[in-house]
């Protein structure tokens, strides 16, 4: 496993000074070369996506937690939240997610496959980032909403999943999509444990064949359009909302 | 039905209530007016503890609610509470909004509180808009929804805070009319308004809260013919 991370640096590092080399001889680009290799880089976007999916979910769930421990009454959830936000913000994605792939066999003797420990980290992580989203919707309920609510005789659980959260989450869809358009790139990162994602079949094309350009180009572009749909669909998602205001 | 004994309310340094004392019988309608920011709003808020008393009791059916060991969500579900602003779900239908309580509160059968909610939508003069919106809807309509939710729980005690204030002046008689009725009913209630004909034709008597301080507790012909106090004298003059 940690050989297998080291491999993937050594490679990426390679294709940099290949890449170098390129630039100087002003080589063309030929996507010929890559044609027998695309059915392989496509089949990362499953993984990348699934990825992102997953990790975002658990991430909404998770952060939908924290931000409530955020505005509650008693100090300790408050403080965890706070504190656990604050951690995961203030150190790199990176440097989390080779804690949890590295640590995880160290401290419970479980190798912990590649995928798994990125869906660990990405969603603890984005889950610290929603969770202040989250917050700021439920803030921005008129507190008359709350009130009504409280004089039905409704229970504070309840009142927060019937009342307030469905319009917390309406407000900061729009900002929601955005978090997952980040976490989609980000996810690019467990190829540095070895996930077999997008990126990383980009760089093992790469390093097979000895050509930089085209394939990590060429996974690049499906980058590109999967994080464009997703913009659009925030646009939509925001437009629709604009107008039924 | 509801009595107060020297209740007092202060956020940080303001005092906005002082010594309270009062009482609401059953099947009375109490109006409450004052000038702005004579504390009429949280007087009725610590009635059903949407603001908890700095000092004094609050009691309902003899029963002193301020002592903390009372489960205020059964004392609230029996206190209707409508609002300036109306407060209705924006993402539930009128009907949805009305038969929320029942169903989630007191485990109404939908099918049974579907009814009652179609009910109070025709009694309140809605029963067309039952799947409408809140934003498809306007003011005065907002505002008799808001009644018939409250009443959805099938309250003993009515709290109104400025129920017209925020409405149209052609929408204010639609939404007058419905407390009326409710008011020949027989309802308790306790309304803040400044609407002085309507307090002065529905209500038994006259609460005049000014810089926190109950400064009249009157029946209607007495309070707006003779009043006691210089300060309601002022106030009568400035709005009549
Ligand atoms: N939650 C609050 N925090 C601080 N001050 C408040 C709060 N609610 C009301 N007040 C103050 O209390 C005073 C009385 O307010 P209110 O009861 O709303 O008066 P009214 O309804 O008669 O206009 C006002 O000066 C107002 O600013
Ligand atoms: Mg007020």
């Amino acid at each position: 496993m940690v050989l297998d991370f080291v491999n993937c640096f050594n490679s990426f590092f390679l294709a940099q000074i290949l890449g170098q080399a390129i630039g100087q001889t002003g080589l063309v680009l030929d996507f010929g070369k890559i044609v027998p290799n695309i059915p392989f880089i496509l089949q990362g976007i499953g993984i990348t996506l699934a990825f992102t999916l997953v990790s975002a979910l658990i991430g909404f769930a998770w952060g939908t937690i924290l931000s409530i421990f955020k505005i509650s009454n008693i100090r300790p959830l408050k403080w965890f939240a706070d504190f656990y936000t604050s951690i995961f913000r203030g150190t790199p994605l990176i440097l989390q997610l080779a804690i949890i792939y590295f640590s995880t066999p160290q401290l419970i003797g479980y190798a912990i496959p590649p995928f798994q420990a990125g869906v660990i980290t990405f969603s603890l992580n984005s889950a610290a980032y929603s969770s202040e989203t989250i917050r700021g919707g439920i803030l921005a309920v008129d507190k008359g909403q709350r009130e009504a609510a409280m004089t039905l005789g409704v229970a504070y659980p309840l009142m927060m999943w019937d009342i307030i959260l469905p319009q917390a989450f309406k407000n900061i869809l729009p900002a929601l999509v955005n978090e997952s358009i980040a976490l989609l790139k980000d996810s690019s990162l467990v190829s540095t444990v070895g996930a077999l994602d997008l990126m990383r079949r980009g760089q093992i094309v790469a390093s097979e064949k000895f050509i930089y350009f085209e394939p990590l180009i060429f996974v690049g572009l499906i980058y590109y359009l999967m994080v464009m749909s997703l913009t659009w669909v925030a646009q939509g998602f925001e437009r629709r909302m604009r107008r039924s205001d | 039905m509801i009595r107060t004994e020297f209740l007092c309310k202060s956020f940080g340094k303001l005092d906005v209530l002082k010594d309270i004392s009062t009482e609401i019988k059953k099947g009375e309608v109490v109006a409450i007016i004052g000038p702005s920011g004579g504390g009429k709003s949280t007087f009725l808020r610590c009635l059903n503890l949407l603001e908890f008393p700095t000092r004094g009791r609050v009691y309902i059916d003899n029963i002193d609610i301020t002592t903390g060991k009372i489960d205020i969500k059964k004392v609230r579900q029996n206190m209707g509470m409508v609002f300036q602003h109306f407060n209705l779900f924006p993402h539930k239908t009128a009907l949805e909004n009305v038969t929320y309580g029942p169903i989630k509160v007191k485990k109404t059968p939908k099918v049974e509180a579907d009814q009652l909610g179609k009910d109070l939508l025709s009694k309140v003069g809605l029963a067309e808009k039952a799947e409408a919106y809140p934003s498809r809807l306007s003011g005065g309509q907002k505002q008799r929804v808001a009644i018939a939710r409250a009443l959805a729980m099938q309250p003993e005690i009515m709290l109104f805070d400025e129920p017209t204030s925020a409405l149209d002046p052609e929408m204010v008689k639609e939404v007058l009319d419905v407390i009326k009725g409710l008011a020949r009913s027989g309802m308790t209630m306790a309304i803040v308004t400044h609407e002085m004909g309507f307090a002065r034709e529905v209500a038994n008597r006259i609460l005049f809260l000014e810089g926190g301080r109950l400064a009249e507790d009157a029946p209607p012909d007495i309070f707006f013919t003779k009043p006691n106090s210089e300060r309601a004298c002022q106030f009568l003059e400035k709005v009549l």
